[in-house]
């Protein structure tokens, strides 16, 4: 069978305490952004609506960590972690939230449209599964041209409804192209709970590899460490030649589908209790030991980053209204 | 000058740009062995193997996505939607995605992506084989509409096409790819937003696109024995548009018919006369005429379908209208 289940192991020390500890330095960072999104956006200086990742931000570490810097991927509308822990600077990312030509997109994209082509950020894509097709055709170029990359898409449990997922994931199998599917499975379209839009049980959806004959590996997504060996693994795969690799990533998302979102289809005890047992900061905190005083000063240093990122943003330029022709064609 | 076929022209088109260019390459279902199910791409997958004359699934919302993405790395796809009616089943992939990349990115993502398709009536194909979809993609900003009539238009405006850095909708139609035409021995590029003037002349413009030319050409012989002379203009390119000349044509006859297959409400001869009335408002003798089809799913009956779609008939008697309101 080309389809074999594999748990990353998390007890294989494989990963050094320092590499866990920059991982747990930059989920910080991605929290700490996400919750200063919130706060702008709720002060009305972000124009447009937002999706945050708070509570996912193991996926997006330990995911992009195992990718090399000529890989590229494409995300989507819950994308500001999967751009910084690819390498894009915080404060133009800051700066796109806020409309001004110094963002990662120059203004022209919004927090739905991060780009990055220089760290292969081809784009976070507002349309459930919207993004999964091109990355099928970016592997497919790195195939023809022999090239040792990979292209890695990065999609929710609700993506796994269309159309497009299997129309991608069909074609990526036939024709072994070196992508990974990474599905950041939270166990919620908006506000549509598992139970009523997945035919499967919600921690079973690394099933439908199956139906493509497609790689499989499936990791716990609170927990880095098992997701970037996870990756590391899939990765390995699909640059051996053997093909795509779904990876099943089950995580949770400790906050609404959009800042602002009121959760009334959520009970609040479960979600109060996936805070307490499901936060991958306070998994990785307690298992590295992280005194008070050590926590403190790294929460200091990425708090100050993320305060300079709005002065950046706030300082930026804002594009001349006829700008918005600039780039209509190439 | 060498005749070659419209079909031809397309296939010599492809096989010039996969012969000099390592970036290209050709997909889309049926193309590889079976050589399309028009047999515009007969003999590719021979001289060119099939890791570049590419088979695909049915699936052409991959067909296309996966040519954006591909186009993105640098590759320069041509992907094959067979037949234009399918295009619907692409149309996230095209108008939120290839249209859209390169102004969501604030300008650094190119999408070279060229999708070929074809369509049209006349061998009663029914509502899903032959419908006439071009005006849905000039409304997409983003994206270039070619649709060309000539075997020497269908090379000349391919080759640019693929080798033009946004991506191009290209459409064939179905029933000119028999006809023949000379060409120049060299393939010339012809590029994007250029008309073409037929046939000149002195009181009517007929803008005509695809199968239409050839009927308007034949209407403007028609009339020319009538004592009208007519002038015959091809956009070839729908986005952009060649706005210049077909106003130039217009301020010179001072009376304009278009004429296209696909259905006169909401076609594409809506946005010709909006850019005309525009651009040549005082020198407007008569209304402008639209030629189309009559607003209805195509009918499989031969007798329906003739009936729904428009003929060189058709086009004489619009252009009968315009000078009979000042003679």
């Amino acid at each position: 069978m080309a389809t074999v289940e594999e748990k990353a192991q998390p007890g294989k020390r494989r990963v050094s305490e320092d590499v866990l500890r920059g991982f747990f330095r930059e989920m910080l960072l991605i929290r700490r952004f996400e919750e200063k999104v919130e706060e702008r956006f709720r002060a009305g200086e972000l124009p447009g609506f937002l999706h945050v990742a708070i509570g996912q931000e193991a996926v997006a570490t330990g995911v992009c960590s195992a990718l090399a810097g000529e890989d590229v991927f494409a995300s989507t509308h819950r994308a500001h972690g999967h751009a910084i822990a690819k390498g894009t600077r915080i404060d133009r990312i800051m700066a796109e939230l806020y409309g001004k030509i110094e963002g990662c997109s120059g203004g022209y994209g919004g927090s739905m449209h991060l780009y990055d082509l220089e760290v292969g950020n081809l784009g976070a894509n507002a349309v459930v599964a919207g993004g999964l097709p091109a990355i099928v055709g970016a592997a497919l170029a790195f195939q023809m041209r022999g090239e040792k990359r990979v292209a890695v898409a990065f999609f929710g449990d609700g993506a796994t409804n269309t159309g497009t997922f299997h129309e991608s994931l069909n074609l990526a199998q036939l024709w072994k192209v070196p992508a990974i599917f990474v599905l950041e499975n939270n166990g919620w379209a908006e506000s549509t709970p598992a139970s009523q839009q997945l035919p499967l049980p919600v921690d079973q959806l690394g099933k439908r590899a199956a139906a493509f004959g497609m790689k499989l590996i499936e990791a716990d997504g609170q927990d880095v460490e098992a997701v970037y060996l996870a990756a590391l693994a899939a990765r390995d795969h699909a640059l051996a030649g053997k093909g795509p690799v779904l990876l099943h990533l089950r995580t949770y998302r400790l906050t609404g589908h959009y800042i602002g979102d009121p959760q009334v289809y959520r009970n609040r005890d479960a979600l109060n209790e996936e805070r307490e047992t499901k936060d991958p900061l306070r998994l990785l905190g307690a298992r590295l030991e992280l005194s008070d005083e050590e926590f403190a000063a790294v929460d200091a240093e990425v708090t100050a980053e993320v305060e300079a990122s709005v002065e950046f943003a706030k300082a930026g330029t804002d594009p001349k209204p006829e700008d918005a022709l600039k780039y209509v064609y190439a | 000058m060498p005749e070659i076929s419209y079909r031809e022209a397309v296939r010599d088109a492809l096989a010039q740009a996969l012969r000099e260019d390592e970036s290209v390459f050709i997909m889309g279902e049926d193309i590889a062995e079976m050589g399309g199910s028009m047999g515009v791409t007969q003999g590719l997958l021979e001289e060119f193997g099939p890791k570049r004359v590419r088979n695909t699934p049915i699936s052409e919302m991959a067909i296309v996505g996966s040519g954006i993405g591909a186009a993105i790395q640098g590759m320069r796809p041509v992907v094959e939607i067979m037949y234009e009616d399918f295009l619907t089943l692409s149309m996230e992939q095209l108008v939120n995605q290839a249209a859209k990349h390169r102004t969501m990115s604030g300008g650094q993502v190119k999408v070279p992506l060229t999708i070929r398709t074809q369509g049209g009536a006349g061998w009663s194909p029914g509502a899903q084989h032959a419908q006439q979809l071009e005006a849905w993609f000039v409304h997409v900003p983003g994206l270039k509409v070619v649709f060309p009539s000539t075997p020497e238009d269908a090379r000349g405006l391919l080759w640019s096409s693929i080798y033009d850095d946004n991506p191009v909708v290209f459409f064939e139609h179905r029933t000119l790819y028999p006809i023949k035409g000379e060409v120049p021995t060299e393939l010339e590029p012809i590029p994007l937003g250029k008309a073409r003037i037929h046939r000149e002349g002195e009181d009517v413009t007929v803008i005509a696109t695809g199968r239409l030319v050839h009927e308007a050409l034949e209407a403007a012989e028609a009339a020319e024995s009538e004592g009208i002379s007519v002038e015959v203009v091809d956009p070839r390119t729908l986005l952009p548009l060649d706005e210049e000349s077909i106003v130039g044509s217009v301020r010179k006859t001072t009376r304009c018919v278009t004429a296209h297959e696909a259905v006169v409400r909401g076609g594409f001869g809506a946005e010709l006369a909006a850019v005309v009335q525009h651009g040549a408002f005082d020198w407007l003798d008569a209304p402008i005429e639209r030629v189309g089809a009559h607003f209805a799913p195509l009918p499989f009956a031969p007798a329906m379908e003739q009936w729904v779609v428009p003929h060189a008939e058709d086009v004489l008697e619009a252009i009968r209208r315009t000078v009979a309101r000042v003679r």
